[in-house]
């Protein structure tokens, strides 16, 4: 591999130095006023538009539908561009190529877990799995502190962090990241004990260290803004419909029903949940809303919560993608160590909430 | 110019390609495009995020789209 050059070259596009040195702290302050500002407003705004405007008579289960998807349509948007934008920008400082650099050398315990922590501020997208995993494989990072990696960036994302904190609010989103990581731990660790090394393709590749140069401020944002655009782009219908039928859900299917079935005392619920989630992927976005009005009618949140994490952490594409480097057995132990870990949660959270 | 766009073939290794192409075009530079799909090759650049760009061996960028006139400066140069 002597022939590549290990270096980027750098660039100079953007702002003068001066100039960009304070752009991000304006930008920030401006950025947060503005969204305290708009996100005050929503409620009055939603009210108006529901009760005043259309005129739909309050207290009505038509009413209360309308308001409810305005209003959290609204929110979840506003969550959305704000939160994806910032989180972009951060996790710009955060290539899978500086966390190998940071899990070289790591023994298993310390190193699962500062990957499930990198994992949390490193996105990679599906079709990077493989490079990625055999990059990191290769260059003699544990199998399992791979795999802890692998876990938890697609588990902890920011998609599912806001739909959470839009609609559930700060306590389970918090419960969700805890629980994401851990599951990225023991998940890590369980494979890296089970010897399962004879299971991954080997490529005989040299690992290569990429130096990757400074973009400027102004370049960074902008690629911020066209991956924020990009992604409203592809959840936000999913997000739309979702809202729509947890509205619906809201106004028209009475508690009980929900509650026999998917409540606290049905030992059945966790594990249906959990089975049910797994093939429905790019829904993730949408399954919130809906999560939320199930939860409000009486599922229980530790069901609601491992629903969630299944739909959000075992991705068929992603599977599809693996199965090139991965051989079937550690494929199937992987996705049976997730699944068992979702519904321990699922237990664990209907016990304690 | 030998150009290698790295990429199992999501979207946005097509859209680096055709960033790609379009830059080319505007600039009017000849060059030989390549879209590799394959594992080995990819992974022989020590790239471990897609999309990346290849010019004339040499890795210009990885898992991100460069944006335009960063492009069109790597396909002057």
């Amino acid at each position: 591999m002597t022939e590549h050059s290990n270096q980027l070259e750098p660039t100079a596009i953007g702002a003068p130095r001066g100039k960009s040195a304070w752009a991000p702290y304006a930008l920030t302050i401006t950025g947060a006023a503005a969204f305290a500002l708009i996100y005050r407003g929503l409620k009055p705004a939603a009210d108006w538009l529901t009760y005043d405007l259309m005129r739909f008579a309050p207290k009505t289960h038509l009413g209360e539908a309308v308001n409810f998807f305005l209003y959290d349509t609204a929110k979840i948007f506003l969550l959305l561009v704000t939160v994806i934008y910032g989180v972009t920008l951060i996790r710009q400082s955060f290539s899978p190529q500086r966390v190998r650099r940071a899990l070289g050398g790591k023994r298993e315990g310390i190193g699962n877990v500062m990957a499930a922590g990198l994992g949390v501020v490193t996105p990679f997208c599906s079709c990077s799995a493989c490079p990625l995993f055999i990059g990191f494989v290769e260059s003699g990072i544990p199998l399992g502190v791979t795999f802890s990696f692998l876990i938890s960036s697609p588990l902890v994302n920011e998609v599912a962090l806001v739909m959470l904190l839009g609609m559930f609010g700060l306590k389970v989103a918090g419960l969700y990241v805890s629980a994401g990581m851990v599951t990225a731990i023991l998940g890590g660790l369980a494979i890296g004990r089970m010897k399962l090394e004879k299971q991954v393709e080997r490529f005989g590749v040299a690992p290569e260290d990429i130096e990757e140069e400074r973009v400027p401020f102004r370049q960074r944002s902008r690629e911020a803004w066209d991956h924020t655009k990009g992604l409203l782009r592809k959840v936000g219908p999913w997000v739309a419909v979702g809202i729509a039928v947890g509205a619906a859900i809201h106004g028209y299917v009475p508690v009980d029903l929900v509650a026999r079935w998917a409540g606290k005392q049905n030992p059945w619920a966790v594990p249906v949940a959990v089975v049910i989630a797994l093939p429905l992927y790019s829904n993730a976005a949408g399954m919130v809303p809906i999560a939320q009005a199930l939860y409000a009618k009486g599922m229980a949140m530790g069901t609601v919560l491992a629903f969630f994490m299944a739909v959000v952490g075992l991705s068929t594409p992603e599977f599809i993608i693996l199965k090139q480097v991965i051989k079937p057995k550690l494929l199937a132990v992987f996705a049976g160590i997730l699944t068992a870990i979702f519904i321990l949660f699922g237990y664990l959270f209907n016990a304690i909430l | 110019m030998k150009i290698e766009v790295l990429g199992s073939g999501c979207k946005k290794c097509h859209a680096l390609e055709e960033q790609t192409r379009a830059a080319l075009a505007e600039l009017g530079v000849e060059a030989e495009v390549e879209h590799v799909t394959d594992m080995r090759r990819i992974m022989g650049y020590g790239v471990l995020s897609t999309p990346a760009l290849v010019i004339d061996g040499k890795v210009k960028c990885a898992g991100r789209l460069p944006a335009a006139d960063e492009l069109k400066k790597w396909l002057q140069a």
